[in-house]
């Protein structure tokens, strides 16, 4: 079957006085890994369990391709989906569980067992036929899952959370064999998480979704560089947000003043501020280097800070530091041998303006 | 969802409503409280409310008494013995009470074994089985078991940490268990007292085999059945009955949810063992307790071998032949009662399996009523619903029966499977509980409709449950009397229950009854051990409202 274009045009659906989703438009390409990012109750299971048809869009339409599917039984849609808690069928076998999708679509019983039998080896499982669920362990039983749609060849492949059952390990190893299995198969996938390393991993699109609306969408690299608001910025990656005003602005670059005397200068994208515009200034953790203060002049973008708590993880180091009258977080990639800061010592945090971006002033929340 | 709420209230509600009509209307259809002034101002009536009330509470008391320590001791100790124990508190279980007051009757009535002894010995008789006394004494011993395994569960669903705390805190002991542990258990322990209560109250079985007819159950019975069908005295009593049954079952409701606060998904408390002179003193008190729990089996079994028995400690001789009477001369009490049973039983997985789809898996408005419909009969005695049926469905032919409901067996049957319907919906409603709806979703999301998907997936998950549902209201229905002796509408209809109240009118018929009881205590056995079979350790939810 051939991969399916998805497209949500004016979505809205309310249980009872309360609108959970919003105005929701969206265009998904075939082929797509399509991610909807957002926090706990947001909606984004709401929009994946309508596209599903397990709820009923209260305004606007579902199409998929050309046709418009809104209404029409799960059992019609062709879609496959993969739930939280795998849903695995405890009185049946792997291979039952597996071969249920052709038997309700009246395949001949010999290509039930050959497609079965891909299915099960695409998703390494091979030889566990006979087995019951109980007998699996969560990432076997995650991938039974996964054949049970894939052997039905469906236009699109929903996965509400599927990894978020796994341990840590085990969850980033198969963070990358979907990955793979996805691009090497072609087909629309829309993936539901509320992890974002996972939707940046994975993904070549994001929908940022917060209070049932969408906030941004883009590929992985513009939503974590060019965050639109406080909210993406605060909630894909980690994020230093300072409240400051335009002090004055030269082509596209505006120098800020983030109070205690402290000015910097940051860029800006797709909005333009006037002097004197509130505004939030965005800097990821990464791209503050610190180094101890010599007693030469503090050139533009540096600030003098005290180190308040030092977290060693290994591959970086991650630093409280207090400075500009805020805590600023900075994550240092650690190399063996590296002088490491101490609780209580003055360092010199510097920057690049491109690396500050300015969003509107009031935050998202 | 229409048409079950036609059956429910065509056998439930209106029946009950009718009587309620009854007891609140004058000749001329007014309402009227008058009837209800009659009654209170009836010495005989005043009488028989105050005794019905008294020996329900006496009942509980006693047998918290019985079954508090010994439910403490199954739930926290470890010790050699325990499953005799558990097998003893089971025992009074498998045998309908009204064939325990016979049996006991035998033993410790005022020429029964016991009373012969110490008239021998001592020279003194000690009126076990007189009046209320016996009355008391009987349901005590077939109702401590209830209160024993609620509380045994009420124990043990206590998250262990709780206590763990108070110990860490410094409190152990008596002290721990009076101001932990005993509260924590006390909503669940109520639950099932009161429950035991409303049992206790509405049983009609035990009063009149013991012949003690001052209390509100034979009194109901008795006016409408001698005095007849427009006597509104016996509609009055029947309100009060129900009226009692049912401010009780919403109190204990009430108290069963309260409990569920202290259940966590847990391990229970650690079991200790016992040993020394704590153990022997347990092993005592099993043995009295398993001495007692079986003397109504083995009078029961004795009596139905026993050719002539009267003022002898034990039968002169023994015979064969009132098996041969209940099993090949007269075998249509054995056959009525497993073909009514079975039907009911069958009736109520259907139903009751219907409903719990519809709680659980829709959202049609009214479902809760529905709900409230199927679950009223347990508040509402067997006397009054018969009362009821024989009101609404005497007189009139039933579409497609050319015949009153009354006059044919189907009457019990429906009766049978009303009395029981709040058991099965309660054990399909556990069961459909079970399946987690993502497992019928991805089955619907794979191409099954919802016909299909309830066919592939839901009913292999829940036929556990539909089966145990169906077992439990068979055994029950086996047993049934009340209903049944009121319904009945002639002797080769009758099931076992009514053969044994025929039989143990007259003293030669007492073998026969004897052993239509042993008859009925290896029906209710089996099904009980079929129930724990299919069931296991969760049968204990389908009797918890």
């Amino acid at each position: 079957m051939k991969a399916a274009q998805v497209t949500l045009k004016d979505i809205g659906k309310c249980y009872g006085e309360e609108w959970v989703v919003r105005d929701v438009n969206l265009q998904i390409q075939a082929g797509d890994f399509f991610t909807f990012l957002g926090p706990s109750g947001c909606g984004k299971t709401t929009l994946l369990r309508m596209i599903a048809g397990f709820a009923i869009p209260d305004r606007g339409s579902i199409h998929l391709d050309d046709h418009e599917v809104s209404r029409v039984p799960p059992w019609q849609r062709d879609i496959g989906m993969v739930f939280q808690n795998y849903a695995l069928w405890p009185h049946m076998t792997v291979f039952e569980n597996v071969a249920f999708g052709l038997r309700e679509r009246k395949i001949p019983r010999g290509e039930i067992i050959t497609r079965v039998n891909q299915a099960l080896t695409t998703v390494d499982l091979q030889g566990r036929e006979s087995n019951r669920p109980s007998q699996l362990s969560g990432g076997q039983q995650q991938r039974v899952a996964l054949a049970r749609i894939l052997v039905i060849q469906p236009r699109v492949v929903l996965l509400d959370e599927p990894l978020s059952n796994l341990d840590a390990k085990l969850r980033i190893e198969m963070r990358l064999e979907l990955l793979k299995l996805q691009r090497d198969l072609g087909l629309t996938t829309i993936y539901v998480t509320h992890d974002q390393e996972e939707a940046l991993a994975m993904s070549t699109k994001i929908a940022v979704i917060n209070h049932g609306q969408i906030v941004q969408v883009g590929p992985p690299r513009a939503i974590y560089e060019q965050p639109i608001d406080n909210f993406v910025a605060a909630f894909v990656g980690q994020a230093n947000l300072l409240p400051g005003s335009i002090r004055s602005r030269n082509d596209h670059t505006y120098a800020v003043d983030i109070g205690d005397g402290n000015v910097v200068l940051a860029h800006a994208i797709g909005v333009t501020f006037q002097a004197g515009d509130a505004v939030s200034l965005s800097l990821r953790p990464e791209a503050v280097e610190l180094s101890p203060c010599e007693a030469e002049k503090l050139s533009l973008n540096t600030l003098q800070g005290k180190i308040i708590a030092a977290a060693y993880q290994g591959a970086v180091v991650e630093y409280a530091v207090s400075a500009a009258g805020t805590t600023l977080k900075v994550r240092v990639a650690n190399a063996t041998g590296q002088t490491l800061y101490q609780r209580g010592d003055t360092v010199c945090l510097s920057f690049a303006p491109e690396a500050v971006t300015c969003l509107a002033g009031f935050s998202n929340k | 969802m229409a048409i079950l709420l036609a059956i429910l209230t065509a056998f439930i509600l209106y029946p009950v409503l009718r009587v309620l009509w009854i007891s609140v209307t004058d000749d001329q259809s007014n309402l009227t409280l008058i009837h209800f002034g009659n009654f209170f101002r009836r010495p005989l009536f005043r009488e028989a409310l105050w005794n019905t009330l008294w020996s329900g509470f006496l009942v509980v008391i006693f047998s918290s008494l019985l079954a508090l320590p010994l439910a403490y001791v199954l739930a926290r100790y470890e010790f050699r013995g325990k499953l005799l124990l558990q097998t003893a508190a089971t025992l009074p279980l498998v045998i309908p009470p009204f064939v325990g007051a016979v049996a006991l009757q035998l033993i410790l009535g005022r020429s029964g074994m016991v009373n012969l002894l110490l008239r021998d010995w001592f020279d003194v008789s000690i009126p076990f089985m007189e009046g209320l006394t016996g009355v008391v004494m009987v349901q005590t011993l077939h109702f401590f078991p209830f209160i024993l395994l609620n509380t045994v569960v009420s124990l043990s669903n206590i998250d262990a940490s709780l206590e763990e705390m108070a110990q860490n805190l410094g409190c152990h002991g008596l002290r721990l268990f009076r101001r932990v542990t005993l509260p924590l258990m006390l909503p669940g322990f109520i639950a099932g007292a009161l429950l035991t209560f409303i049992r206790a109250i509405d049983d009609l079985g035990t009063p009149l085999m013991l012949n003690y007819k001052n209390l509100l159950a034979p009194q109901a019975y008795l006016r409408i059945t001698t005095i007849g069908m427009d006597d509104v005295d016996g509609y009055v009593v029947c309100v009060v009955l129900v009226v009692l049954s049912m401010v009780t079952l919403l109190a204990a409701r009430k108290y069963l949810s309260l409990s569920e606060y202290a259940t966590v998904q847990r391990a229970a408390p650690l079991s200790r063992q016992l040993h020394g002179k704590q153990l022997t003193l347990v092993w005592l008190i099993i043995a009295v307790i398993l001495g007692i729990s079986l003397l109504p089996h083995i009078g029961i079994v004795l009596l139905s071998f026993a050719k002539v028995w009267s003022f002898s400690l034990l039968p002169s001789t023994y015979t064969l032949g009132h098996y041969e009477e209940i099993l090949l001369r007269v075998p249509h009490f054995v056959i009525n009662t497993l073909i009514y049973t079975l039907l009911a039983a069958a009736l109520d997985i259907v139903l009751g399996a219907a409903i719990a789809f519809l709680l659980l898996r829709t959202g049609v408005p009214g479902r809760n009523f529905l709900d409230a419909i199927a679950t009223m009969p347990l508040a509402i005695p067997g006397v009054v619903l018969a009362v009821g049926y024989l009101r609404v469905f005497h007189g009139w032919d039933f579409p497609g029966l050319g015949a009153p409901l009354t006059s044919s067996w189907l009457i019990l049957v429906v009766a049978y499977t009303m009395r029981r319907l709040p058991y099965t919906v309660r054990a399909c409603y556990a069961a459909l509980q079970q399946v987690h709806i993502t497992l019928e979703e991805s089955a619907q999301n794979l191409g099954a409709n919802r016909f299909r998907t309830f066919i592939k997936i839901t009913l292999p998950m829940i036929s556990g449950g539909l089966v145990a549902g169906g077992l439990i209201a068979f055994v029950t229905s086996c047993v049934e009397l009340a209903s049944t002796i009121m319904l009945v509408p002639r002797i080769e209809l009758g099931p076992i229950s009514y053969g044994i109240y025929l039989y143990m009118q007259s003293p030669l018929g007492r073998g026969a009854g004897a052993a239509l009881g042993v008859v009925a205590i290896l029906l209710v056995s089996l099904g009980t051990y079929l129930t724990h079979r299919v069931f296991g350790a969760r049968a204990g939810n389908a009797f918890r409202v």
